[in-house]
């Protein structure tokens, strides 16, 4: 456990940073609206894999930290998150038999639930967005989640093998 | 951070699960109300802040190598007739400086027949923005000065053609700046021509503001071009805003339905300037207790 324990941290870890990263990078205006929740990809795939290491309490600060560096309400975000992660590790052994089309649909239902709490939360704290917009982050998540599964359970394989 | 995390050695039971969700969502409630009453967590912030830091200059990196490349490579030519353009322009700017310099002794006097006090010139600060997109819902722009550099919340941000927005969240070295087309965003500005006082919304369109508070007959024009008023104390007064795109009147309707276009090209800056408000007008203005300029929710009211 211990030291393929900590390399799995520092995938964790990193792979979390470079979702940030990800979601605070320049994008062209014309896809900037279909920018996915890389974080929020992240943490349902650690999540669903190690639920009993990485759940509900990373996924609050990790939250924070995301309403810091885009600068939105403090705590919008982590509440968010707090809720997506829950429901994953909530269902994480039903998650982990599911073939890839469903578990995509899983993701896509996580994700509307995601920004769905964002949108509300803008709604009680008076930010005026179009609702129309909040669905392009949810498509391109779905869209891009077979890809995120694939790299970050390459990591994970290819540390648990070096462990 | 996450590093640090329980090594759990038992798998998650759902009411203990459960129950620490609910209180981790409990406290992301108090904490927006904290965060949006008022200003009790800009201590938290900052000290996340300067955690995400690094990250940002990550972002902004690419950006920033691509114009060092850009500039380490241009030919002997191009600078020596970018050089001959600079050269001729600071001429004619110089000339035109020799008469703002009377224009402005005059209008001292002038002010002083009046007895009306207002500074002329001010504090300003220049300032870049990063190559870093923030907030997906609203219109913002990071910059690279904070509050160690003297930047404070609500300082307003201009460029060369007008003014672009305000700060909204002063980090330590790197600051979030509204823009006044944010649609949560008003700004209190003036018609240049006659002085007529309004409000300009934010609409969430890029280039078009939204002056919903003037009455059908109020003489207002198609090309008019309104500065800010300085009332509200946020904005220092007689800077650009924007300039006036279409008047609707509908007979019918109380108020005119009024666009106006920004002065300043708010998606194409990459200088930009901070300037600072009046000091002794923001303390003792008549318009005070008014929320202009408030970039966040609170509706303000009409300026009568």
């Amino acid at each position: 456990m211990s030291s393929s324990g900590r390399q799995g941290a520092v995938a964790v870890f990193g792979s979390i940073v470079v979702a940030l990263i990800l979601s605070i990078a320049p994008l062209p205006d014309s896809i900037e609206e279909f920018r996915p929740d890389w974080v929020a990809l992240a943490l349902i795939y650690w999540t669903m894999m190690q639920p009993q290491r990485y759940s509900v309490g990373t996924a609050w600060l990790v939250g924070l930290v995301l309403d810091v560096a885009q600068g939105t309400l403090l705590g919008q975000h982590a509440l968010a998150l707090v809720a997506v992660t829950f429901l994953t590790s909530r269902f994480h052994l039903l998650m982990r038999v599911f073939p890839m089309s469903q578990l995509t649909a899983t993701v896509f239902a996580l994700l509307a639930v995601y920004q769905f709490l964002l949108f509300w939360i803008n709604g009680v704290a008076g930010v005026d967005t179009r609702a129309i917009t909040y669905w392009g982050p949810v498509i391109a998540g779905t869209i891009i989640w077979p890809v995120v599964a694939g790299l970050l359970s390459g990591l994970r394989f290819r540390l648990l093998a070096r462990g | 951070m996450v590093t640090t995390r329980s090594t759990g050695n038992s798998p998650p039971r759902l009411p203990a699960l459960g129950l620490k969700s609910l209180a981790l969502v409990l406290l992301s409630i108090v904490i927006m109300f904290a965060d949006s009453r008022a200003s009790h967590l800009d201590t938290v912030r900052q000290a996340i802040g300067a955690a995400v830091f690094p990250l940002k200059v990550i972002v902004d990196a690419p950006a920033r190598l691509f114009d060092w490349a850009e500039e380490s490579t241009v030919s002997r030519e191009t600078l020596e007739r970018e050089n001959r353009r600079l050269r001729n322009e600071r001429m004619l700017i110089d000339a035109e400086l020799q008469r703002l310099t009377a224009l402005e002794a005059e209008n001292a006097r002038l002010r002083q027949l009046l007895d009306a006090r207002q500074q002329l010139t001010r504090e300003v600060r220049v300032a870049e923005i990063m190559a870093v997109d923030a907030n997906p819902f609203r219109h913002t722009l990071t910059i690279d000065v904070g509050t160690a550099d003297g930047a404070y919340d609500g300082q307003a941000v201009i460029d060369a053609d007008g003014i672009i927005g305000q700060l909204i969240d002063p980090g330590i070295r790197t600051s979030l700046a509204v823009l006044i087309s944010d649609p949560g965003h008003a700004i209190p500005v003036e018609v240049n021509r006659n002085g007529l006082r309004t409000i300009a919304f934010g609409t969430g369109e890029i280039d078009t503001l939204d002056l919903p508070f003037l009455p059908n007959n109020a003489d207002i024009e198609v090309g008019d071009l309104l500065v800010t008023s300085g009332l509200g104390g946020k904005f220092p007064p007689g800077y650009p805003v924007a300039r006036v795109e279409s008047v609707t009147r509908i007979p019918q309707e109380p108020f005119a339905a009024v666009e106006a276009t920004p002065a300043a090209t708010l998606n194409q800056v990459r200088e930009i300037m901070l300037v600072e408000a009046d000091e002794p007008e923001r303390n003792d203005s008549p318009a005070d207790g008014s929320s202009a300029g408030e970039p966040l929710g609170s509706e303000p009211l009409a300026d009568e």
